[in-house]
């Protein structure tokens, strides 16, 4: 039985988090952000009151057993945390990082009236690392189903669907077409946010439950969709393209030289290394005085890369204000904290250009909220004569991004009228034995919601393939530290025959 | 787990042919990729794990063999640094592809195929492929000098007729392709198409010459990609009123909405990093070169001449 606790007993305070120094991490990409300490894990934990209603699960898009894994914390039952988390979520040292907790499982969180929310996210970000430190993982002998699974894409959408069919006994395979498997997570969220290591670590874990990585494989091209149905011999596939395709105004003066998509800056940084140039050998090129549109996630990242890339000034130029700004809370924080300059109510109406072709201002007009639009927020309206012109030389597009076109090119699949994958409540597709989720079905969204889905399908796919309930005998743990099972969770996972 | 791991070795270069000594054939080992390849695609590389990745146009495949050819011109740091160590027998790090729309071979009873110096090797499955489809195919290509042709053979065997251009003379026409294409034009008046490939500026003159005529125009674009999926937006081009990126919804389009001027600039936004990125390389070079030469063993005997440094 849980402890008994009031709002009054509980430590009030939240417990904060170690950071870097703003005006130190400003120039390097080490991770901003140190996570917590045993002691502060254990004293966060306390302020948990095991509400019986468990308002934060809701708040969680995969739902994760939040009470559960935070009084095992207090038990310093950690391995017990792990197993719970990952119960639902595969990721935790992921999403404990990246999820936009306040919106989610923090937003809900019964002390959040009086107090500030339990750091759900923090928590479960210490026990994901913990797990990676102590190498926690056990590889159960599921025995194979002879089905076989293919996954396109690897970022959440995929990784998640892949290891639960791993798991249901199918050989999986996931393509990606980059020559690492991550998907956003590799190329475009930085290292100072989510190191890379943190992601090979995790998709080790996915490896060692059987699952194959095939990089460097454009499904759509070099094989179709359909191809993999019928030629290829898979019984099942999910698609999780994601939503890369990046949107540009379309005013003047956007093919200088210095005029780039978030995700190009991104890539070229974190993907490609071109932060270490010329050791690696891919060019940037970062600019003195940075304009970026948007404030989105995207946005922020964009902004504290170039940053660190030595920008002397870095300028947020957003038509909203910083209520509507769809970033983390925390990012934009953390991006004030390190010098970004916000100009709030301001749009771009064109970018100026030098008799090279490269950047050298951009003009911009102010905004004023006028009424609210169809999603409710209220609509930026130009106010008359406000125009004025920013100095930069490079501007960098954070605008958001549209569904990638490969897919719908190279197969019958259904598209919506914006070219996303038309999906059902089981994320069907129009193409039997195709299944789709994450971003290139409901447009950007999150790393949780992408994973979310990935798992929705998943529970579709292995109904369509029969994997129904059997007797389940898991063999021995093969690795880890404690003897105890690992990662797998009998009631969850009961679908795979094992023979002892 | 390192990158190390990650590492394939499936993309083995089985033959290497040099043309001169800035142009040289890869034929790499890629079953799949030679199925699935059609004319006008293109493929990225990346030859090692620091590497760049770099879009290049398939030249040829063979689905026998199971191998895709590229046709590289070295003219900076990565296709200099793939022409020293891409060698029969090694691999490079990452090859993915065929990427980009085919190249539309529909019902054109008369084409003309013009290819400049290196674009002669991507223009060449665009002429088969006319060939095949019963199209009657004349051929343009045109080189600086005779010296540095290559594939004229393999050319001339899908063409019905061919017209070889050198600027100085040495061979055919002494002139620029546009004087094969006028020649071409002057002789059929009843081309449908013409697909041109080559460096921006002779695409855009190809598109002037035919544009009086009305003849419907095709070019390959080249701009700077790096994921060549639609994910960055680096390879955006300019047709008609309209933004398309390359990677996509090309390569190839209308030569005759074209911005080439705007391309030509936009080839131009790496140009200090890439500069830099050559010269560093090649003084890396010379100090291998000289420590490997002071490393030389002294010879056994007395004999050997002194250095031939
Ligand atoms: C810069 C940035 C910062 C973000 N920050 C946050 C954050 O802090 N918190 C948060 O919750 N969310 C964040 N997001 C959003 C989140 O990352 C995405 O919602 C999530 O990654 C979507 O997952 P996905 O699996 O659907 O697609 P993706 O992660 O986009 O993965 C798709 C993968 O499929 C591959 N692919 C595409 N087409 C093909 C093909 N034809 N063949 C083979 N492979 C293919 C791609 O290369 C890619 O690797 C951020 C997004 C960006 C761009
Ligand atoms: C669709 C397409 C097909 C191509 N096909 C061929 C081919 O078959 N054979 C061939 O030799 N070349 C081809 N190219 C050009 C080739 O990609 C560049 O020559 C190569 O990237 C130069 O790299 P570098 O490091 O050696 O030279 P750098 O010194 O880096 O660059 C020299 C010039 O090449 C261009 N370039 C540089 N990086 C890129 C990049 N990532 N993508 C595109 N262009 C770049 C720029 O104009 C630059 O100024 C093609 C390009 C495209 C877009
Ligand atoms: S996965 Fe995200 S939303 Fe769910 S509990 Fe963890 S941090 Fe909260
Ligand atoms: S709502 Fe808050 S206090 Fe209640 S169980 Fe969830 S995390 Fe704990
Ligand atoms: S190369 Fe990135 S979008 Fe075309």
């Amino acid at each position: 039985m849980p402890p008994k606790k009031t709002i009054r007993t509980i430590p009030q305070e939240r417990t904060p988090m170690q950071e870097q120094d703003p005006d130190i991490r400003a120039t390097n990409f080490a991770e901003v952000t140190c996570g917590y300490t045993l002691e502060e894990a254990l004293r966060e934990a306390e302020r948990c009151l095991f509400c019986p209603d468990e308002p934060c699960v809701r708040g969680c898009p995969v739902e994760i057993d939040i009470p559960a894994f935070i009084l095992k914390i207090t038990e310093k039952n950690f391995h017990g945390a792990y197993e719970t988390i990952t119960d639902t979520n595969l990721l935790p040292a992921i999403c404990g990082r990246v999820c936009p907790q306040e919106t989610q499982c923090e937003g809900v969180c019964t002390i959040v009236d009086t107090l500030e929310p339990v750091a759900i996210g923090r928590l479960e970000r210490f026990v994901g690392d913990m797990a990676i430190a102590e190498g926690w993982e056990s590889v159960p002998y599921v025995e194979p189903s002879g089905l076989r699974v293919a996954i396109v894409g690897s970022g959440p959408a995929g990784m998640a669907c892949a290891a639960d069919m791993a798991k249901a006994g199918c050989e999986v395979t996931v393509y990606e077409v980059f020559h690492e498997a991550g998907g956003v997570l590799k190329y475009g969220i930085p290292d100072f946010r989510l190191p890379n290591e943190v992601i090979d670590a995790e998709i080790d874990k996915l490896r060692q439950l059987g699952i194959t990585f095939e990089c460097n494989t454009l499904v759509g091209r070099l094989f179709t969709v359909e191809q993999l149905l019928t030629e290829m011999g898979y019984h099942a596939v999910f698609i999780g393209t994601g939503a890369g395709y990046p949107s540009f105004m379309g005013i003047p003066g956007e093919s200088l030289a210095g005029v780039l998509s978030a995700n190009e800056l991104l890539t070229r940084c974190n993907l490609m290394r071109a932060r270490d140039f010329p050791d690696f050998d891919t060019p940037l090129q970062p600019g003195k005085r940075v304009a970026v549109i948007g404030a989105g996630n995207t946005a922020m990242d964009a902004m504290r890369v170039c940053l660190r890339l030595g920008a002397e000034t870095v300028y947020c130029v957003y038509r909203r204000t910083r209520i509507e700004a769809p970033a983390r809370a925390e990012e934009i924080h953390h991006a004030e904290e390190e010098g970004i300059e916000f100009h709030w109510l301001t749009s771009p109406v064109e970018i100026l250009g030098d008799d090279d072709s490269n950047v050298r201002g951009l003009r911009c007009q102010s905004m004023e909220l006028g009424e609210p639009d169809e999603s409710g927020r209220r609509r930026p309206v130009s106010v008359p004569d406000s125009e004025f012109e920013m100095d930069v030389d490079m501007v960098v597009y954070a605008i958001g991004t549209n569904a990638n076109p490969i897919l719908g090119q190279t197969s019958s699949l259904r598209l919506n009228d914006r070219g996303y994958i038309v999906a059902d409540e089981s994320l069907a597709t129009s193409i039997a034995g195709v299944w789709a989720g994450g971003d290139i079905v409901t447009g950007a969204a999150t790393v949780i919601e992408a994973m979310g889905a990935g798992r929705k399908a998943a529970a579709a796919m292995k109904e369509y393939l029969g994997l129904r309930d059997t007797n389940v005998v898991y063999l021995p743990e093969r690795s880890g530290s404690d003897g105890k099972r690992f990662g797998i969770d009998l009631h969850e996972h009961d679908y795979a025959r094992v023979s002892v | 787990m390192t990158a190390d791991s990650r590492k394939t070795s499936q993309f083995e270069i089985v033959r290497r042919e040099d043309f001169s000594d800035v142009t040289y054939l890869l034929e790499i080992r890629h079953p799949l990729m030679a199925r699935a390849a059609r004319p006008g695609q293109f493929v990225i590389v990346m030859e090692h794990e620091h590497g760049e990745r770099i879009p290049l146009t398939l030249a040829d495949f063979d689905r026998d063999r199971g191998t895709v050819t590229l046709v590289v011109q070295a003219v900076g740091k990565t296709t200099k640094e793939m022409q020293e160590r891409c060698q029969v027998g090694t691999s490079l790090y990452a090859l993915v592809g065929p990427m980009g729309i085919p190249s539309h071979i529909g019902l054109a009873r008369k084409v003309v195929c013009v290819g400049g110096g290196l674009g002669v090797a991507p223009v060449y499955p665009q002429a088969r492929a006319y060939k095949q489809s019963g199209a009657y195919v004349i051929g343009v290509i045109g080189f600086r000098s005779k010296e540095l042709m290559f594939w004229e053979d393999k050319f001339r065997a899908v063409c019905d007729e061919f017209i070889v251009c050198t600027d100085d003379g040495s061979e055919g026409i002494k002139g620029l392709v546009t004087a094969g294409i006028e020649q071409a034009i002057a002789h059929h008046s009843d081309i449908d198409e013409l697909v041109a490939i080559g460096p921006p500026i002779m695409m855009k003159f190809c598109a002037e010459t035919t544009r009086p005529h009305g003849i419907k125009t095709l070019v390959s674009m080249n701009p700077v990609m790096v994921d060549g999926t639609g994910m960055c937006g680096g390879c955006r081009v300019r047709v008609g009123d309209q933004v398309k990126f390359a990677c996509v919804d090309g390569p190839d389009f209308d030569g005759h909405a074209v911005d080439f001027d705007d391309l030509m600039a936009r080839l131009q936004r790496f140009r200090a990093s890439e500069t830099d990125a050559l010269e560093r390389w090649q003084e890396a070079c010379r100090v291998r070169a000289d420590a490997e030469a002071q490393r030389e063993p002294p010879p056994l005997i007395g004999t050997r001449p002194a250095a031939d440094r």
